[in-house]
């Protein structure tokens, strides 16, 4: 009986005119629907910072440069090709027959319009930090500029590849006007020179963009294969699972470990685990400015170091891209050194330290935001050399506040560098001294801050690596390990995977 | 009456004060408002220069008379993260909530009243035992738990339903039973009880007495009078609909306001929250005074006390 009710309601269903509708992803649409959890309302790169928005300034934009991930070399972009002149100038020469999507040519005009908009604080750009390094740009000839920079920076490279996307000249001239007289830069409709062109937003639905059949030959990311991208906006992982499973998106990340390897073994789909930028750590509270003064001595933060078992975490947890980390740093960033003393899981080493220090049975509140998994699991292992820690979990907005503030006796928070591939963007931010750095010891700070103004490689590395075994003698952080993302996606879709959370749609096929 | 409804405007008019002062309170408890429109990986220098340039480095007393006079003005402001109108985004996305919380009142009413009825009728029967076991698993089921349920037999395995788009209007029947079921039960519960005591009363019997025919004494004599409470509760249960839609839009990824209140806490922009709870709290604040309109009217006591 019940079969017969179960064979007889689809009938049913197309009766009432009931049906899923064509799936508007997948192969037979020639659309690639890939799919994040967060609204990228603004589709600008230089007023979001959203992962998403760095990955839709991939697509829809170029830079003058283009980091190749198999070499790890800086190749030219928008640039023909470049050089340094001396250590606070660079040189490039300009692609000719570049078109920006509205039909406007590519010209010096554009580099030095983005520069001097995107360096003006006035102009209110939310990714400061990426450009406020360039100090000025003139133009040298036809197709030719020269960049000076504030001082040295050997991240410079870096950011001209992957965080300072070129914008038509004039481009924010357009901007409305805001009914308290200022200008609207972030509406002004998106225009590129990318290998997709952005068609329509929808603010909290999605962001449909349109292969650039236009693309200029010889770029370093190819033309684009696929002819529609969206991007769509799904707050459940669940549902975007569904989705996946029934041909409604064709690619989602961020799967937590048990549900990749559910739609691993359903066979539907593909799943992978890749490495990612970001780094998880433990930043103790040194100088004894929160309730529990115990971490003022090195021995009990050297016990911690000793009591988490690192290596099975990133096993059982993360993921098996992941790996353990000894320096503050990814070990892909440029000039990350990781050869530095460290500890290993001891246990037993772990209680006599914690005896020594008279830190038996010590309490205190560990605060995480990220993945309460893995701060559990770093709770689980403390409690196995007595330490009781008890876990304040909140959002990422007040936690930076009390960790800079210095409320939180322990930390368990993450990085990921806005995902530009140098030591600079992670070591610099902890231990050049300030509000994030937690001991503002002078030997480091120094030494850091040094690294990350000396553009030779080997003279930086050396400088890291006194620097980072000075914070690992002293455990003022614990460098826990690097991230993995679950990423699954439609079987018919062949897309690499890549380390820096910055997926390159523009390369995915269908098989 | 006129000082009836004066008092009961008076009344509304302090809860969304209240509510807007509370809202705006714990916002800045749950963290800095900079820090979350800055993003992650911001550098201090550029979460200063948020701050300075929202208006977040004045005093929390200040910022809140600012946006108040504004609000009185009917200004809402302009949305930190959005970029837009405050209006014109809540605007965009009311309609979604609106037919969401209307398709699922709809299906609670449609559902629960005529169970309801069907129980008082023959209670202790087969139809009343089902009623009461609707009834209790309603109200023990997480409507984020059914919605998963449904998307699993309705979208994924039988693929009659759109997961989650609301392009066509068949992508609101999954979201609006698992709004709706969830009051379902109270409306069924409250129906049967009305019943049970109507069907009981003398005028009941003299109407049986005269002769009336069975369905007329049932819905025009009995229910007419049962169902006066169900209308109160079934406005209050609209009201909290859409405000408790927040579950349900992230679920089935429906841009209404629930959604966009969900994404406005996380990114901590602080005017949309503000409209947001305002427009919400304003809305429910209606609907409750309408309801309470409604009962005085039909009940002259109310109007007294």
């Amino acid at each position: 009986m019940i079969r017969q009710i179960m064979k007889g309601l689809p009938i049913a269903a197309v009766a009432l005119g009931i049906s899923t509708g064509a799936a508007l992803a997948g192969k037979a649409n020639d659309t690639l629907t890939w799919v994040t959890d967060r609204e990228s309302p603004v589709v600008d790169p230089y007023f979001n910072r959203t992962r998403e928005l760095v990955i839709i300034g991939n697509t829809a934009w170029d830079g003058l440069l283009f980091r190749d991930l198999k070499s790890g070399d800086f190749v030219p972009n928008l640039a023909k090709s470049y050089k340094w002149v001396d250590n606070v100038t660079l040189d490039f020469e300009l692609r000719e027959g570049v078109k920006f999507h509205d039909g406007s040519s590519f010209g010096p005009e554009d580099v030095i319009y983005t520069v001097n908009f995107t360096t003006n604080k006035d102009n209110g750009v939310v990714t400061l930090k990426n450009t406020s390094w360039m100090k000025s740009v003139e133009k040298t000839g036809p197709m030719s500029i020269r960049i000076h920079l504030v001082k040295p920076f050997p991240a410079a490279l870096a950011y001209l590849a992957q965080a300072v996307p070129i914008l038509a000249d004039g481009h924010y001239d357009k901007a409305p006007m805001t009914k308290d007289g200022k200008k609207d830069f972030g509406s002004v409709p998106p225009n590129g020179t990318g290998p997709y062109k952005i068609t329509d937003i929808v603010p909290g639905e999605k962001i449909v963009m349109v292969r650039n059949d236009d693309y200029f030959d010889g770029s370093p990311k190819g033309k684009a294969s696929i002819k529609n991208l969206v991007y769509r906006t799904i707050k459940e992982m669940n549902t975007q699972m569904a989705e996946l499973l029934t041909g409604g998106v064709d690619w989602i990340w961020d799967v937590p470990k048990d549900q990749a390897e559910k739609l691993q073994a359903s066979g539907q789909v593909d799943v992978v685990n890749a490495k990612t930028m970001r780094i998880s750590y433990l930043a103790f509270d040194v100088d004894g400015s929160s309730n529990v003064k115990a971490f003022k001595d090195k021995r009990v933060r050297e016990a911690f170091a000793y009591a988490i078992n690192r290596e099975s975490i990133v096993k059982n947890l993360v993921g098996e891209a992941a790996e353990v980390i000894n320096t503050p740093c990814h070990p892909d960033q440029v000039a990350c050194v990781q050869d530095v003393t460290g500890r290993s899981y001891d246990p037993e080493k772990a209680k006599a330290l914690l005896k020594e220090a008279g830190a038996e049975g010590l309490e205190f509140d560990i605060y995480a935001y990220r993945q309460r998994e893995f701060t559990e699991a770093v709770i689980s292992d403390l409690a196995k050399v007595g330490v009781k820690a008890k876990l304040n979990f909140m959002q990422y907005r007040k936690l930076r506040g009390l960790a800079q503030n210095g409320v939180t006796p322990v930390h368990h928070m993450t990085w990921g560098s806005y995902s530009i591939p140098d030591a600079s963007a992670c070591a610099g931010v902890f231990f050049s001294g300030g509000k994030d750095d937690p001991a503002n010891d002078p030997k480091v700070n120094e030494l850091i801050n040094k690294a990350g103004n000396v553009t030779d490689l080997a003279e930086r590395k050396k400088l890291y690596k006194e620097a980072f075994q000075i914070i690992s003698d002293n455990v003022y952080w614990l460098p826990m390990f690097t991230y993995a993302k679950n990423y699954a996606y439609n079987k018919d879709l062949s897309i690499e995977t890549t380390s820096d959370e910055i997926p390159r749609f523009y390369t995915a096929k269908w098989k | 009456m006129v000082k009836y409804i004066l008092k009961r405007l008076g009344v509304a008019f302090l809860v969304a004060l209240t509510v807007s002062m509370i809202t705006f309170s714990l916002i800045y408890v749950s963290g800095d408002p900079a820090v979350a429109l800055a993003g992650e990986a911001a550098s201090n220098e550029e979460i200063e220069h948020i701050r300075k340039s929202y208006g977040y480095d004045r005093p929390i007393p200040v910022q809140y008379m600012d946006w108040l006079g504004r609000a009185l003005q009917g200004d809402l402001g302009r949305s930190h993260y959005l970029k837009e109108d405050i209006s014109h985004v809540i605007l965009t996305r009311l309609p979604n909530t609106l037919i969401l919380a209307g398709c699922a009142i709809a299906f609670a009413l449609t559902l629960s009243i005529p169970l309801g009825v069907a129980a008082a009728i023959r209670p202790n029967s087969l139809i009343d035992r089902f009623a009461l076991t609707l009834a209790v698993v309603g109200q023990a089921l997480p409507s984020f738990w059914f919605a998963l349920i449904m998307m699993f037999f309705l979208g994924i395995q039988l693929r009659w339903l759109p997961i989650s788009r609301v392009e066509t209007w068949q992508g609101f029947i999954m979201p609006a039973i698992a709004l709706g079921y969830y009051v379902t039960p109270g409306v069924m519960r409250l129906t049967r009880a009305g019943m049970l005591e109507v069907l009981q009363s003398d005028y009941i019997r003299t109407a049986k007495a005269k002769g009336l025919r069975p369905l007329t004494v049932l819905f025009k004599h009995a229910l007419r009078n049962a169902i006066i409470p169900v209308v109160s509760l079934a406005a209050v249960q609209f009201g909290f609909m859409l405000g408790g839609s927040i579950v349900i839009e992230s679920i089935f990824a429906i841009n209404g306001l629930g959604f966009l209140a969900w994404e406005t806490i996380q990114r901590g922009d602080l005017p949309m929250m503000q409209a947001i709870v305002l427009v919400l709290s304003l809305f429910y604040i209606l609907i409750t005074f309408l309801a309470d309109m409604l009962n005085a009217f039909l009940d002259p006591r109310i109007r007294v006390t």
